[in-house]
C-alpha cells in the first residue's frame, strides 16, 4: 500500500513537472544492434535538448511487419507521434487522405530546401508543394562487396568492375568460390537487379522504365542485355542457399564467396567482423561501371492530432531531427549518409568515402521507392525471385513479363 | 449449430403445443439472451465484414479502403498472375494430401492405441502434444530438421552414408511435401483422439460377434468399424479443412514462399498484396476468390451430409 502512494505521488510529481511538454510516441522498426543504438541517439537528442520525452515504439520484424500496425493506428484514429517510413511512395495515400501533417512551415524556417542533398531526397517528402515528412538518412543499393581474400588467395586480381568480375567467375569456381552470393528472400533479388539495371542498362534507361514507365524501354535492347546478366549470376549463385542477406554477406567475409551486389547496409557486417575496407574487403559503387548512387532512406513521417501543444513539438522534433549534430550522431552509428552535405562524419572508411564523393559530386538517382509504388515493387519482387528460382525460365520470358509490369505502373 | 438447436428444441416445442401455444420469441428467453452477442458477432463482424470485403474487392482501393468501382479489374488481374496460380496449387497439393494423409496415419494411430497397449496415456501425450504447439513453432522446428547443414541430412551423413540428398526445402518440387511433413506431424495427434474416443464409442459386442463370427481384426476394422464411425470422420473433415484453407503461418515459418514463389498460398498472397504491395483491393479480390472456392466445395457437401438427413 505504501509503495502504491509512492509511486503515485512520484507520477504526479513528474506530470506536474512536465505540463508543457509532451510525450511523444514514435514508432520505427530499427531493432538490429547497429539500428537500436542509432534510434537511441535520435531518443536522446529528443530527450536532452527539448521538453519533450521520446516513447519508443519499436516494432521487430522489419518495414513489412511494421508499416501494417502503423497504418492501422493512424487509419483507427490512435496515431503516434512519429512513425518511421521508407520516404517515397509508401506514405502517399496518407498523405492524400489529410493524416499527415504539413511540414513546410518547419522547412522553410530551417532553410531545408539549401541544405538537404540531394535534393531529390527533399522532393520525395513533398506533395504539390507542401513537405510532409523528414528525411534523416540515405541508404543506397549501388554496392558490389567483394572478399579480397578469395580472389588474392587464388592467384587472381580482385575485379574492379563487372566484365572483370564474370571473366573471372570461371576460375573461381575452380577454385571452389562461389563467385556470387545472394540471399534467397524476393527483395534482395530485386534490388540486386535495380543495381544491374543501372549498371549495365544505364542511367538514362533505368530512369525511362522506373520514372517514365516506358514499357518500350524495358523491352528494349539494353535491358535484354540486363536480363542475360542477370541470369549469368543465376548461375553464379549456385552453391550457397542462405535466406537473409547478413548470411550472404557473411560468405562473402568468410571468403566462401566471391562478392555479393547488396546495399551500403552490408558494410555494418563487415565492421562488425573487423575488417578493414580496401585490405580486407573491396567496394564498387555502381558495379565499377556507373558510378552512381540511389538515395533511398528512411523518413519521419508525423500524425495530424489535432491538439496544438502535440503539433508544436512534432514540428520541434522535425527540426531537430535534421541538425547537424544529431544527425552526424544518428548516421555514424546507423552507417548510413548524413542527409545535408555541411557536416563531417565522425569515422569514415575507404567505401563510406567513395559514397561520400559521389554525393557530393551530385552523382545520385532517386531510389526504386520513391518512383515506385509498393504495389509495383511487390509485382518485380515476384517475378524477379520466380526467375531467380526457375532454371527454366529464359531471360526474354522474363524481360517480357518485367515490361508488362512497368506497362501497368502508375 | 443449426441440428443442436433444432434437435435441443425439438421436444420443448412439442410439450408446447400440448399445452397452450407461447409466443414463439418469447421461448427458451433466456438462452437466446445469452445467444444475441452470438449472433451479434455471427452477423455483423462475419457477415457484415463478408460482404464489406466482397464489395471492396469491386473498388481500385490501395493503401486506404475506397469506394472507386473497378469493376472486374482486380479479379481479371488476379487470375493473370502466376503468383495466384501457383498458391491455388499448392493449396490442392496440400489440401488433398493433408487429408488423405491425416486421416489415414490418424486413423491407424488410433487403432493401435485402442488395442490395449501398455503405456496408451504415455502415447497418446507423445502424440498430441505437438498440436500446442503454435504453426511458427513447428514451423522453426521444421525449418531445423529439413536443413541440409543441421538436420537430417546432416545427421545420415555424419552416420558414414555420404552421398545422401534430402532438402526438399530448397527444392522447388518438393517444398510443399516439406510442409506438408510438419503440418501432418502437428495435426496428426488430435485428429488420432478424436479417433480414439470414436473407437471407444463402439459397442464391446460388435468385437465379440465379429470374433464370434470369425472375421479377422483389420476386416472387422475396414468394413464394420470405419462405417459406424462417419460422424467421427465429419468431424476430422471439417477439422483438418478448415485449417488447410488458412494455411499461412507455416508457410511463413518455413520458407517465407519460397524457393522462388514455389510454395506461395492463397492466404499469403492476400497478405502480401494487402500489407506489402499497399493494395487492399488486389487482396479483397484474392480473398473473395478463397471464399467462393470454400463456398462451392462445401454447400454441396453440407446439403449432402445434414440437409439429406434432416429429410430422412
Amino acid at each position: 500500500m505504501r509503495l502504491t502512494t509512492k509511486l503515485l505521488a512520484a507520477s504526479a510529481i513528474v506530470s506536474a513537472s512536465a505540463a508543457n511538454a509532451v510525450e511523444l510516441e514514435v514508432m520505427h522498426w530499427w531493432t538490429s544492434g547497429g539500428e537500436a543504438a542509432a534510434v537511441n541517439e535520435f531518443a536522446k537528442a529528443v530527450n536532452e535538448r527539448t521538453d519533450h520525452t521520446w516513447v519508443d515504439g519499436a516494432i521487430a520484424g522489419g518495414g513489412d511487419t511494421a508499416r501494417p500496425v502503423m497504418v492501422s493506428r493512424i487509419i483507427g484514429g490512435d496515431p503516434p507521434a512519429a512513425f518511421q517510413f521508407n520516404h517515397g511512395r509508401q506514405a502517399e495515400e496518407l498523405i492524400e487522405a489529410g493524416l499527415l501533417l504539413d511540414l513546410t512551415d518547419v522547412a522553410e524556417e530551417q532553410g531545408w530546401a539549401d541544405i538537404v542533398n540531394p535534393s531529390t531526397l527533399l522532393d520525395a517528402c513533398t506533395i504539390d508543394g507542401r513537405v510532409y515528412c523528414a528525411p534523416v538518412n540515405i541508404h543506397s543499393w549501388q554496392w558490389m562487396w567483394l572478399s579480397n581474400a578469395a580472389y588474392e588467395d587464388n592467384g587472381l586480381e580482385v575485379p574492379q568492375n563487372w566484365t572483370e568480375f564474370t571473366e573471372s567467375a570461371s576460375a573461381l569456381e575452380e577454385a571452389g568460390v562461389t563467385p556470387l552470393a545472394v540471399g534467397g528472400q524476393a527483395w534482395q533479388q530485386n534490388g540486386m537487379f535495380g543495381v544491374m539495371a543501372i549498371a549495365l542498362a544505364g542511367q538514362e534507361d533505368w530512369l525511362a522504365v522506373n520514372r517514365d514507365k516506358n514499357a518500350e524501354v524495358a523491352r528494349g535492347e539494353n535491358y535484354a542485355r540486363v536480363f542475360q546478366a542477370f541470369a549469368d549470376a543465376r548461375d553464379l549463385s549456385d552453391g550457397i542457399d542462405v535466406q537473409d542477406w547478413n548470411q550472404a554477406t557473411n560468405a562473402v567475409i568468410t571468403g566462401q564467396a566471391g562478392a555479393q551486389i547488396m546495399g551500403d547496409w552490408a558494410q555494418g557486417e563487415f565492421a562488425v567482423a573487423e575488417m578493414t575496407a580496401g585490405e580486407d574487403y573491396s567496394c564498387l559503387p555502381g558495379l565499377g561501371e556507373v558510378a552512381v548512387l540511389d538515395t533511398g532512406g528512411d523518413a519521419f513521417y508525423f500524425p495530424v492530432t489535432g491538439d496544438p501543444e502535440i503539433e508544436a513539438a512534432q514540428k520541434e522534433m522535425a527540426a531537430l531531427l535534421l541538425s547537424p549534430e544529431v544527425q552526424v550522431a544518428f548516421n555514424s552509428k546507423k552507417g548510413s549518409l548524413p542527409i545535408r552535405g555541411d557536416v563531417d562524419l565522425e569515422t569514415v572508411n575507404e567505401c563510406t568515402q567513395k559514397g561520400l564523393d559521389l554525393l557530393a559530386a551530385g552523382n545520385t538517382l532517386p531510389s526504386g521507392n520513391e518512383l515506385l509504388t509498393p504495389d509495383t515493387i511487390t509485382q518485380a519482387n515476384d517475378l524477379m525471385t520466380e526467375f531467380w528460382n526457375t532454371p527454366s525460365m529464359t531471360a526474354e520470358d522474363a524481360q517480357e513479363r518485367y515490361a508488362q509490369i512497368i506497362e501497368d505502373a502508375e | 449449430m443449426a441440428i443442436a438447436d433444432e434437435a435441443g428444441n425439438a421436444p420443448a416445442a412439442q410439450a408446447g403445443t400440448e399445452a397452450r401455444r407461447p409466443v414463439r420469441i418469447l421461448k427458451n428467453l433466456q438462452s437466446k439472451m445469452a445467444l444475441i452477442p452470438m449472433m451479434f458477432t455471427a452477423l455483423v463482424v462475419f457477415l457484415g465484414g463478408t460482404i464489406w470485403t466482397v464489395v471492396y474487392s469491386f473498388t481500385d482501393s490501395g493503401l486506404l479502403p475506397r469506394l472507386e468501382w473497378a469493376g472486374l479489374e482486380q479479379y481479371d488481374r488476379l487470375w493473370g498472375t502466376r503468383k495466384w496460380l501457383v498458391s491455388i496449387e499448392n493449396l490442392a497439393i496440400y489440401g488433398v494430401c493433408s487429408v488423405v494423409g491425416t486421416l489415414v496415419i490418424g486413423f491407424v494411430l488410433a487403432a493401435l492405441l485402442d488395442r490395449k497397449i501398455r503405456g496408451e496415456n504415455a502415447f497418446r501425450t507423445i502424440f498430441l502434444y505437438p498440436f500446442a504447439l503454435s504453426f511458427i513453432v513447428t514451423g522453426l522446428i521444421w525449418q531445423w530438421l529439413l536443413n541440409p547443414e543441421l538436420g537430417f541430412q546432416q545427421v545420415v551423413r555424419g552416420m558414414g552414408w555420404e552421398s545422401f540428398t534430402f532438402d526438399p526445402l530448397n527444392n522447388p518440387d518438393l517444398v510443399m511435401f516439406g510442409l506438408l511433413i510438419a503440418g501432418l506431424w502437428q495435426g496428426t495427434g488430435l485428429i488420432m483422439c478424436i479417433m480414439l474416443a470414436g473407437l471407444r464409442g463402439i459397442d464391446e459386442d460388435i468385437w465379440k460377434a465379429a470374433r464370434v463370427d470369425g472375421i479377422g481384426t483389420v476386416k472387422t476394422y475396414i468394413r464394420v468399424i470405419i462405417p459406424m464411425m462417419r460422424p467421427v470422420f465429419v468431424t476430422s473433415l471439417v477439422l483438418i479443412a478448415s485449417g488447410i484453407v488458412k494455411l499461412y503461418d507455416l508457410v511463413v515459418a518455413m520458407t517465407s514462399g519460397g524457393p522462388g514463389i514455389a510454395s506461395e498460398v492463397p492466404a499469403k498472397y492476400v497478405m502480401q498484396a494487402m500489407f506489402g504491395g499497399q493494395n487492399l483491393g488486389q487482396g479483397f479480390a484474392a480473398s473473395t476468390m478463397m471464399l467462393v472456392m470454400v463456398v462451392i466445395i462445401l454447400v454441396p457437401w453440407a446439403y449432402l451430409e445434414f440437409g439429406g438427413r434432416k429429410r430422412g
